[in-house]
């Protein structure tokens, strides 16, 4: 049951990232990437990261997604046979298709043949249903607390930098 | 309860996340679309760091780490957004390969 629940959400999240390597328009690629997200924190439930799953929806579903639909829909450029019957069509340029997908069948090949090979001793057995969030809390306000505090610099230095770079210093274009 | 999952289940499907994000950062010829295949490498390495901590539930290092990417990730989102602003009003179009003026 576990297990047929875990090949469908990882159908779902290696067929949505398929679909965004094969369409060309834009708009499709990040739903699909929303799909491919929601597969994957499906995935973190099932191997005992519930918190992860949360914190992946919320970050990368609530946060970083929305903001690639913003970026896409600022930059486009608007083609001749565009009507507004179209309005979610961004249509982008496919390219050095020949070398990407084999440089990444190649990579995918080598990482299955060092997986099947790998025999890994595994510490102990698998986590047992318990919930993560009083382990990770503890973790990171003692063992970890000087990345979790570096962690936090960095996101107000990028939110700064970030504001400071998409000001229009040119009022007049 | 049911016996866990295989640890190399997580370990395949991860594989073939990364490469597909590889595949997408190559072929797309937008700046944007790369930006997508590089969250779905992010998210290929974060599963298998999730994976691997199943087997050390009294630290959970592995899921802390992920923690970690995330965060990083999304810093790093926000960055290239505003840098890919900028590009666009300076280039009129962010496919990378018309961004040739140091060639020039």
């Amino acid at each position: 049951m576990e297990l047929a629940v875990f090949y469908s959400f990882a159908a779902l999240a290696v067929g949505s990232g398929l679909f965004i390597l094969l369409t060309r328009n834009l708009m499709y690629a990040a739903f699909a990437l929303f799909m491919a997200l929601l597969g994957v924190a499906a995935l973190f439930v099932l191997a005992g990261a519930d918190f992860l799953a949360i914190t992946q929806l919320l970050v990368y579903v609530g946060g970083i997604l929305v903001l690639l639909i913003f970026g896409i829909m600022l930059t486009r450029t608007a083609s001749e046979d565009d009507t507004s019957q179209t309005p979610n069509r961004v249509l982008i340029k496919l390219g050095r298709s020949f070398w990407g997908v084999g440089l990444s069948v190649i990579l995918f090949l080598l990482l299955l043949g060092v997986l099947v090979n790998a025999n890994f001793r595994l510490n102990g057995p698998a986590l047992n249903s318990r919930s993560t969030i009083r382990t990770l809390g503890v973790e990171l306000m003692t063992s970890h607390l000087l990345p979790f505090e570096i962690a936090g610099v960095l996101l107000l230095v990028a939110l700064v930098g970030a504001a400071y770079l998409a000001l229009n210093r040119n009022p007049s274009r | 309860m049911s016996a866990p999952i295989p640890l190399y289940h997580f370990l395949i499907v991860a594989a073939a996340l990364f490469s597909i994000g590889l595949a997408v950062t190559i072929t797309k010829r937008n700046v944007i679309g790369i930006l997508i295949g590089l969250e779905l490498m992010l998210n290929a390495v974060n599963l298998n760091l999730v994976a691997f901590s199943r087997h050390d539930p009294m630290l959970l290092r592995g899921q802390l780490f992920a923690l970690f990417v995330i965060v990083v990730a999304a810093a790093e989102v926000t960055v290239a957004l505003a840098i890919v602003l900028r590009v666009s009003h300076h280039y009129g179009s962010i496919d990378p390969d018309e961004m040739n003026q140091l060639k020039k």
